[in-house]
């Protein structure tokens, strides 16, 4: 009989062999269904290339999906690495975002500089808040933050609709149910369909490494996601450390509100977010948690959604082709983990081994 | 009178909920967290429309929409069963493959009629005395097959999970997969087995959606409602007769919005609809701050089962 029994743990090359496979068995399976569309497959995987790298333009694009996507995956990293399990990113997000709109209803006149770092901290400010809300009922009662987390996403989301549909719903619309767009002096700086988005999160890239590998507060995050008993019995305060964990957590994923809405869309509604919140759960754990690997993940996946956006208007191929082929090759991922983790072994050869 | 009518219409506004959720707590009841609920109802809403609409033969529809459910659910198994992968991200990847699934295949159906011999099947037909009763018979008995085989499933799943060996054994392998394995019950079948009852129910919920309670096709059916039952079974503390009641409740909520239109409240309708989300939120704090344990989730749930781990 066969059984499985845990591996050592795989080295680099053996990792990077077994994804690379997964990820063409996954487009082997992804052809079946582009033919079904009618499409050739390898004419759209051309596509999906040119639509991220054919010119200036359309890899300034590539870029700007990358940003709040890197920045949401680091946000789930923190809460992740303590077996804290915040898919609440979409909410975090989302609550960014109206801390922004709001600096700005109430301060309307700020110049420029002033009105971006006040909307920084505001919006860091909103997700930090609507993290520590399951982060405190899971330190005191034990609450489940799975479901708590996920719930928080759908109440921020009906708050940003009667937002955008009651209270902030712009006058001079004609009707239409939009929030105004932003002024001048509160849009985020850019050349060459760059922003300055992108600095922030170089930014946030380097102090996150810092902050996971080398900080001491990172280290007690760590110990606290291994094991809580560890943590207690080498004296980490685990309220305290949950509590930050969460504020910087919530707080990055806020961040990305005032990224997108300064940046990207230039004014908040209840599509700004794209599901990317849940996307970058995704990331997080394909990354290992580790920082470097979120920064590839999420230009490989900012790829795809910009290859995805660009063979729909040049191919007229639905977007949701594109949706499908993300979620089989991120199955076949999934599944490839178990050939890095585990391995089968016969009767006869464990038995040899003990 | 008006009022019997709005809870009447909660009652088939929440059918599509129930189905999803009694899914969601058979597989949450042997220890898997599956957040692709919704992906799995857009796959039967979109499958079960697609063959309703091509054989026009009701049972068909409704087969082909359970079959599709499970298909989508046996991914999600086969991932965190067999090769052992994060429950909570392969479900997550499971809803945007069904959403991704429903708006590809169910394209060329949009705007397209439910065929008449499926809705005069599914038309609300009034029980026999049931039906006479005041009040309880106009929202419940004059309902469709539909929403009468949600009454009948409530039941059979209660007695499935608390009065049956496989239920105790489905029970036993969610609360601890190390004793159930010990005392010889095969914990992959039971997974594997409850899972795909999972994705059959929430296919089913989602073809009520597409064949009952909308005449039309829309661009999305299902529309986050698979989100709603993963809080449902929540609200309802894993017992399916508490997710009949918080269905019909945020059933009623759901449609609450419309109807509240008409009155000119002083509040937003649109805060309206984070009750079900904020309900939610309240029974979690809830039972986790009373640490009754038949009133907490299973306690193996969300974590896989690792043989060799023992």
């Amino acid at each position: 009989m066969l059984h499985i029994v845990k591996k050592e743990v795989p080295k680099t090359r053996e990792k990077i062999i077994v994804r690379l496979s997964a990820v063409l068995a996954a487009l082997a399976v992804a052809s079946i269904i582009v033919l079904v569309a009618g499409a050739n497959p390898l004419e759209l995987y051309i596509g999906i290339v040119q639509g991220c790298f054919g010119s200036l333009y359309r890899f300034a694009a590539t870029i700007e999906k990358m940003v709040p996507l890197l920045v949401l995956s680091l946000g789930v990293l923190v809460a992740f690495k303590m077996r804290f399990w915040n898919i609440g990113a979409e909410g975090q997000f989302l609550m960014g975002a109206v801390g922004t709109t709001l600096v700005v209803r109430l301060l309307p006149d700020l110049p420029l500089p002033v009105m971006l770092v006040l909307m920084i901290i505001v919006s860091f400010l909103f997700g930090a808040v609507w993290l520590m809300i399951p982060a405190f009922f899971k330190a005191r009662f034990g609450t489940n933050e799975t479901l708590f987390t996920l719930m928080l996403n759908y109440i921020a989301l009906t708050l940003v609709t009667a937002l955008q549909y009651d209270f902030w719903k712009d006058p001079a619309a004609n009707g239409m149910p939009k929030i105004a767009n932003l002024p001048e002096n509160a849009l985020l700086p850019s050349a060459g369909g760059f922003n300055l988005s992108i600095l922030m999160a170089v930014i946030i890239v380097l102090a996150m490494y810092y902050f996971m590998n080398r900080s001491k507060i990172g280290f007690e995050i760590a110990v606290l996601g291994e094991s809580e008993n560890t943590a207690r019995y080498i004296g980490i305060n685990v309220t305290r450390t949950i509590i930050i964990a969460a504020l910087v957590s919530g707080g990055l994923c806020g961040m990305v509100g005032m990224m997108q809405t300064t940046g990207v869309s230039g004014a908040l509604s209840t599509e700004i977010t794209g599901g990317l919140g849940f996307t970058a759960i995704i990331v997080a754990w394909l990354s290992g948690l580790k920082v470097p690997f979120v920064v590839v993940n999420s230009f490989a996946f900012a790829v795809l959604l910009q290859g995805a956006s660009y063979i729909q208007t040049a191919f007229q191929i639905p977007g949701s082709v594109a949706e499908m082929i993300q979620a089989i090759i991120l199955f076949f991922i999934l599944g490839s983990e178990f050939v890095l983790q585990y391995r089968l072994v016969s009767d006869k050869t464990k038995s040899e081994v003990a | 009178m008006e009022f019997v009518f709005f809870l009447a219409a909660a009652v088939k506004a929440g059918t599509c909920l129930l189905y999803a959720t009694l899914g969601e707590i058979i597989s949450e009841k042997v220890g898997h967290l599956n957040l692709g609920v919704e992906g799995m109802m857009q796959m039967g809403a979109v499958i079960g429309f697609i063959a309703g609409f091509t054989f026009g033969n009701p049972y068909t529809a409704v087969l082909c929409a359970a079959l599709a459910g499970a298909a989508g659910a046996l991914i999600y198994g086969f991932l965190t069963i067999s090769l052992k992968a994060n429950q909570v991200v392969t479900g997550l990847t499971l809803s945007i493959f069904g959403v991704g699934f429903a708006a590809f295949f169910g394209k060329n159906f949009v705007g397209k009629k439910v065929p008449e011999a499926i809705t005069t099947f599914f038309a609300p037909v009034k029980l026999p005395i049931l039906g006479d009763i005041p009040y309880l018979g106009q929202i419940f008995f004059n309902q469709s097959v539909y929403v009468y085989f949600s009454y009948f499933l409530v039941v059979a799943i209660y007695i499935y999970l608390y009065k049956t060996k496989w239920g105790l054994n489905t029970r036993m392998v969610g609360e601890n997969p190390v004793a159930a394995d010990a005392s010889g019950i095969p914990v992959d079948k039971y997974k594997y087995f409850n899972i795909a009852l999972c994705g059959a129910l929430c296919g089913l919920g989602g073809a009520f959606l597409s064949l009952v309670y909308i005449s039309i096709y829309p661009v999305n059916v299902v529309s986050g409602r698979g989100w709603i039952a993963v809080a449902l079974v929540i609200f309802a503390m894993w017992n399916p007769g508490k997710a009949m009641l918080g269905a019909y409740f945020f059933g009623a909520l759901d449609i609450a919005s419309f109807w509240l239109q008409q009155y000119n409240l002083p509040v937003s309708i649109y805060l309206f609809t984070a009750l079900p989300y904020l309900a939610t939120v309240f029974v979690l704090i809830f039972t986790s701050m009373r640490k009754s344990s038949n009133k907490k989730e299973p306690a193996w749930l969300g974590k896989n089962y690792f043989k060799e781990d023992r």
